[in-house]
């Protein structure tokens, strides 16, 4: 079942990344860059576990640390990057 | 505490944001909406998750915080011209969080009295995270070193530089050392030692001024073989979580040298793949921890990735396989600088120019990496404004893979406030350079060079190129005569209606300002 999720998901990424024109290309990296920080949500999990081993903790930890940097960093990049583009006035 | 059904739903609806978002990035004027409903998304399914149990929200917090302030930092203070080592290094990241997360949960699974053994998905889930995830890790860091210019060079190193090369290579050797010497009595001496001899090569290899060096092909795919048995070794025998750090040891190996002797303009397809794999190691995270969320976006990054990859890759005409073990270099045969250029150079002056310029209607402007080295974009915008008050159309034909990642270009220009609909792609430019009157190449080489279309044996062949050579006058602003990437000679500068001024990118720029003024 978690498979067909996996597959689907892979078709409707192509499907829409596909139409991102050229010009985009870059903050279509650093906008999905921030989007796979969603890791955070496991690093939260493992991190916030009452009775686990310090190693798991500590590890989870770090990772909690990292993914935030890729979701604000990418996300507030993102947006300093699109607001510089304009049309022709 | 939310209830498991409400946390799901809410993880749907975040996963369908994301998909929202990213369809939004079709287009400029929707795509600063697209990014904001993306957070929007990210920020719900962080909330929920918070919301759905017990947690001691210590480290969370900590983390979080953390996390948020360096992230920030970064996004605010990052010059457009550095984004490529910003993306890098973010890939990286992504990477990073991928393994511990999965090593996290595995010795969790372990620790734990009250659950199961891991499962058979879990097993092969957590290989897989571990394995791309390291990849990811090593292979961003290198490219991040080689594209801030203090990895596999022979030149003096600014003291930053000094200090992240060779406190990483310490780090990760000295860190390794330590690890297997305090668990030497646990894992056995071969995965102690193995543990200590990855880390080190990983430190050493990291260390060397050149990219290449005997074996590394032979280390290539030793390293790929060694972590995919340590892997399936893993999934065998779950327990011991010390075949799982050697397996990310050795995975690291592989990611380093896979990067390595990649450079230059094969850059983009490098920060494209990195991509991808930050997605899929998400993904399988998503495997390990069996969250529908992680799946989703993961694949969604992945596929994202792996799209940009075959769009560079097309735009050189070369396959990846070519791009990650290929050699890029001059063949045998080709003609050598002699023979294009001696005798056919014409140099010029801003004041030529200037006198071009008078009788021009249509300008076209070929931006390359040397514009983001020069830091002439803002010089470009200058130049452009003055030569459209004088009613000539100025237009900008962006090759795919000009700068070193995918749509570099586009972004500098933009910074510049230059309108995006200038910017034509190749197809689109190249359909208008019959009705050019002057084609300014700006700090590009390989990818305007006409060999592309007429020497099948030369390493861009069939390449394709913009064809600056079809307008009336083409000026060439380069320093030298130095070869691009690709290493070859460029008989586009020896044409006849070529001009080449031999200039920096930005001091060009106002240089012609100047002279356009006086005129």
């Amino acid at each position: 079942m978690i498979l067909t999720v996996f597959v689907l998901a892979i078709f409707v990424g192509f499907e829409i990344i596909t139409k991102v024109p050229p010009t985009l290309h870059t903050p279509l990296m650093s906008g999905s860059n921030a989007i796979s920080g969603i890791t955070i949500i496991g690093a939260m999990v493992l991190a916030g576990q009452m009775e686990s081993s310090k190693l798991a903790t500590t590890m989870a930890f770090i990772a909690v640390i990292f993914a935030t940097i890729n979701v604000v960093g990418g996300f507030l990049v993102t947006d300093r990057m699109l607001n510089m583009f304009k049309k022709k006035d | 505490m939310l209830s498991g059904n409400i946390v799901n739903l809410a993880y749907l609806v975040a996963a369908v944001l994301f998909i929202l978002g990213l369809k939004r990035l079709s287009h400029p004027r929707t795509a600063v909406g697209g990014n904001r409903i993306a957070a929007l998304g990210m920020l719900l399914a962080i909330v929920v998750t918070l919301l759905s149990g017990k947690f001691d929200f210590q480290y969370i917090i900590i983390g979080f915080a953390i996390g948020a302030i360096l992230g920030a930092i970064a996004a605010i203070k990052v010059k457009m011209t550095a984004m490529p080592e910003m993306v890098g290094l973010f890939n990286g990241f992504g990477g990073a969080a991928s393994v511990l997360v999965a090593g996290s949960a595995l010795v969790a699974a372990l620790h734990s009295v009250t659950t199961a053994d891991p499962d058979m998905q879990m097993k092969i889930a957590t290989v897989a995270s571990g394995i791309i995830g390291s990849v990811t890790f090593f292979g961003s860091y290198v490219a991040f070193g080689k594209l801030a210019e203090f990895l596999a060079v022979k030149w003096k190193l600014y003291w930053w530089q000094k200090i992240v090369k060779y406190g990483f290579s310490l780090i990760v050797a000295a860190g390794a050392v330590y690890f297997g010497v305090v668990t030497i009595d646990r894992a056995g001496v071969p995965l102690a030692v193995g543990i200590m001899l990855s880390g080190i090569l990983i430190g050493g290899i990291l260390l060397s001024n050149k990219d290449r060096f005997p074996g590394m092909n032979t280390l290539k795919l030793l390293s790929a073989v060694v972590s995919i048995v340590l892997g399936v070794l893993v999934v065998m025998n779950p327990a011991n979580t010390m075949l799982f750090w050697l397996m990310i040891g050795v995975a690291g190996v592989l990611g380093v040298i896979l990067t390595f002797s990649i450079g230059g303009a094969d850059m983009p397809v490098v920060i494209a793949l990195l991509n991808s794999y930050s997605g899929l190691a998400a993904a399988a995270t998503g495997f390990v921890i069996n969250n529908n969320v992680l799946i989703i976006s993961g694949s969604l990054v992945g596929a994202s990735g792996i799209i940009l990859t075959s769009i560079m890759c097309k735009a050189m005409n070369r396959s990846l396989t070519n791009v990650l073990f290929g050699v890029m270099g001059p063949s045998e045969g080709s003609a050598t600088e002699d023979e294009v250029y001696s005798g056919k150079i014409k140099a010029t002056s801003a004041e030529e120019i200037a006198m071009l310029f008078d009788g021009a209607q249509q300008v076209m402007i070929v931006p390359g990496y040397g514009m983001a080295v020069a830091q002439a974009q803002h010089a470009v915008r200058d130049l452009t404004n003055l030569l459209e008050s004088r009613d000539i159309n100025v237009e900008f034909a962006i090759h795919p893979v000009a700068g070193r990642m995918p749509g570099h270009m586009n972004v500098l220009l933009a910074e510049a406030d230059i309108p995006y609909d200038k910017l034509k792609e190749m197809d689109e430019a190249n359909s208008m350079m019959d009705q050019t009157d002057v084609a300014i190449i700006l700090g590009a080489n390989d990818v305007v060079n006409p060999v592309a279309r007429t020497d099948p044996s030369s390493p861009i062949a069939g390449m394709p190129i913009i064809d600056v050579d079809k307008a009336k006058t083409t000026i060439v602003i380069k320093r030298s005569l130095s070869p691009g990437f690709a290493g070859i000679p460029n008989p586009l500068f020896a044409l006849d209606n070529t001009l080449m001024f031999f200039n920096d990118g930005k001091k060009a720029m106002i240089e012609i300002i100047n002279a356009v003024k006086e005129s």
